[in-house]
């Protein structure tokens, strides 16, 4: 367990701040994230990340005139998959247009869902238990990307700006969440799981990074116990969950300090300035939203059939609660490791060794704390089994079977197999009793300590024998047995 | 001046859209926009009350395309229609206001 611990140390572990006596926090969450469909909403145009600017661009895209677009199918699919993974009920559904002036969009509008969303009303079950709503989760189009140059790269003061249409049309899912939040642990929670779900169902990659997955939060403040909803800010610019937890807790305080001296926020967009760790203004109250929605004359209804829906349940593969769950229940072991197994995807290779036959809660903690790397996909679940009842047996030492892991994850492959080219032949007792009884002749003073009545010697020299032990057998020996060597040896 | 329409109204669109009119043009827009309105409103002396609103005007739904790539348009000839590119991107002014 002691690994495990040192492991969950270095993992950003959350620690919820608090905020000033009397105040709740009240926070809702508007998460975009790309679908991962060939092409992009409205037009054949390649859906992808990273290429050179501008050449994954058409007619519809670009808005030029005479130009009509075509819903794409798969992303309809991907989007009701996703609104019935989040417990949604799928709806007869309608694209409006959002007009505004900006040059990310060529067409001086976005093609989104107003009052008819595909999805609404679902829920988010966190792994502690609590429930996050969700109010929709909408189909709509992503916009092009502006670069500002000159003026420090600020959008307020560059001297132009240059655009990108590649990601113009790009398919998008808006999931709206209910107000329902009420700590940062739980806003992070409430992403990740999010995230979990959106790679469980292959809706999309869900990289913050890359931007395929971007979350906005709407965050007030009100005193406790009531039940009021006082103005929001809606923090814009969050590039990590980590981000998310400092953007709403700088936020909080803010609006706190606000309403303790007579003062309010305004209701506004405020973007998230990850260096200065806080929140500026980001737009004047005259530009306020006016956005003259329309239904959207070049596009039909979508109307799917309750056969549709049913075919998108019957092919729901397992969420993240599910397999948590299962997980849990075929290891005994911790929550907080097994959920750590799930996140990454592993819970497959898991349940795998343990069904042959590998002792359930070390599967557990040997994933948590070994095997933290991106590709595992050439671990088998019988080979990874082996290695632990190897390991377990005395058959290879804890160093031998990190580095027969190691071939598990470039190889693939049987351990006995690679042990046997690495050379990692289990010693022999008898060789073992006969090294340490030569240390112990070679070594009488240490020897004495080792066996005297002072308990931290005894410690030191325990990690000098065994430090010689490991030395003479290239780490080949195992900690274990020359533990009990020397405790016979001594008594 | 009609009454569904205002001169202030009228500003506030003209905003909304980046255009720029002039006093004689406010005035004239909000006469013809109130006369547009006035006509659409004769549809209040009918009863729609059994009568789902049209989103489209084709009684379709479910029109959809397949996800298959198809080639894109020449970037070069794209960018040389433009006012100004740079870099492979539209060069355009200083942006003001705000994204959505």
């Amino acid at each position: 367990m002691t690994d495990f611990f040192a492991a969950a140390a270095t993992d950003d572990t959350p620690i919820e701040p608090s905020l000033p006596d009397g105040w709740e926090l009240v926070v809702g969450l508007e998460v975009h994230v790309e679908l991962d469909t060939a092409t992009k909403l409205f037009c054949g145009c390649a859906n992808q990340f990273g290429s050179e600017p501008n050449t994954n661009i058409c007619p519809t895209c670009l808005g030029l005139p005479g130009s009509l677009p075509v819903m794409n199918e798969s992303a309809v699919e991907l989007a009701m998959r996703l609104g019935r993974a989040l417990g949604c009920d799928v709806n007869r559904s309608v694209m409006a247009r959002k007009n505004y002036f900006y040059p990310d969009m060529p067409k001086d509008f976005q093609t989104t869902q107003y009052d008819q969303p595909t999805n609404s009303d679902g829920r988010v079950v966190l792994g502690d238990g609590f429930v996050v709503g969700i109010e929709r989760a909408h189909i709509e189009e992503d916009t092009g990307k502006s670069t500002h140059v000159g003026g420090g790269g600020r959008i307020n003061d560059a001297e132009y700006s240059l655009v990108d249409y590649n990601r113009a049309g790009v398919p998008l899912v808006e999931i709206v969440s209910r107000p329902d939040v009420r700590t940062i642990d739980h806003a992070k929670a409430y992403v990740e799981e999010l995230r979990g779900i959106l790679l469980a169902t292959g809706v999309s990659d869900a990289r913050m990074e890359e931007g395929s997955m971007r979350v906005d939060a709407n965050v007030s403040v009100r005193p406790h116990g009531s039940a009021e909803l006082r103005t929001r800010c809606e923090i814009k610019n969050i590039n990590s969950v980590r981000s998310l937890g400092r953007a709403i807790e700088y936020e909080a305080r803010r609006h706190i300090d606000l309403w303790t001296n007579d003062g309010a926020p305004d209701q506004e967009t405020r973007h998230w300035d990850e260096e200065g760790g806080r929140t500026t203004s980001g737009r004047s109250k005259e530009d306020a939203d006016d956005y003259r929605y329309f239904q959207e004359p070049d596009l039909v209804p979508l109307e799917p059939s309750a056969e549709t829906v049913a075919a998108i349940d019957a092919a729901m593969p397992p969420l993240p609660a599910a397999r948590r769950a299962a997980l849990l229940e075929a290891s005994g072991a911790d929550a907080s490791a097994v959920g750590i197994v799930v996140e990454r995807g592993q819970d497959g290779l898991a349940m795998a060794a343990i069904e042959a036959g590998a002792e359930p809660e070390k599967v557990v903690t040997r994933l948590v704390n070994d095997l933290a790397v991106d590709d595992w996909s050439k671990v088998e679940g019988e080979a990874f089994a082996e290695l632990i009842r190897m390991e377990s047996a005395g058959e290879l030492s804890a160093t031998q079977a990190k580095q027969i892991l190691g071939d598990l994850v470039e190889q693939g492959g049987d351990p006995a197999e690679h042990a046997a080219s690495r050379g990692f032949e289990a010693m022999d007792t008898g060789e073992l009793e006969s090294l340490v009884d030569q240390l112990i002749a070679d070594h009488p003073e240490e020897w004495a300590r080792f066996t005297g009545s002072d308990d931290g010697d005894r410690k030191k020299m325990q990690g000098f024998f065994t430090g010689q032990i490991m030395k003479a057998t290239k780490g080949q020996a195992d900690g274990k047995a020359v533990a009990q060597l020397l405790a016979q040896k001594s008594s | 001046m009609s009454a569904r329409i205002t001169r202030g109204d009228v500003e506030h669109v003209a905003r909304l859209a980046r255009l720029e009119l002039t006093d004689e043009e406010i005035e004239l827009f909000t006469g013809q926009l109130g006369d547009i309105l006035e006509h659409a409103a004769d549809i209040e002396a009918l009863d729609v009350g059994d009568i789902a609103p049209t989103s489209h005007p084709l009684p379709i739904v479910n029109v959809f395309r397949t996800d298959e790539v198809v080639p894109s348009l020449d970037r070069d000839e794209v960018l040389g229609q433009a006012p100004v590119a740079e870099s492979g991107q539209f060069r355009v002014p200083p942006v003001l206001g705000e994204e959505p």
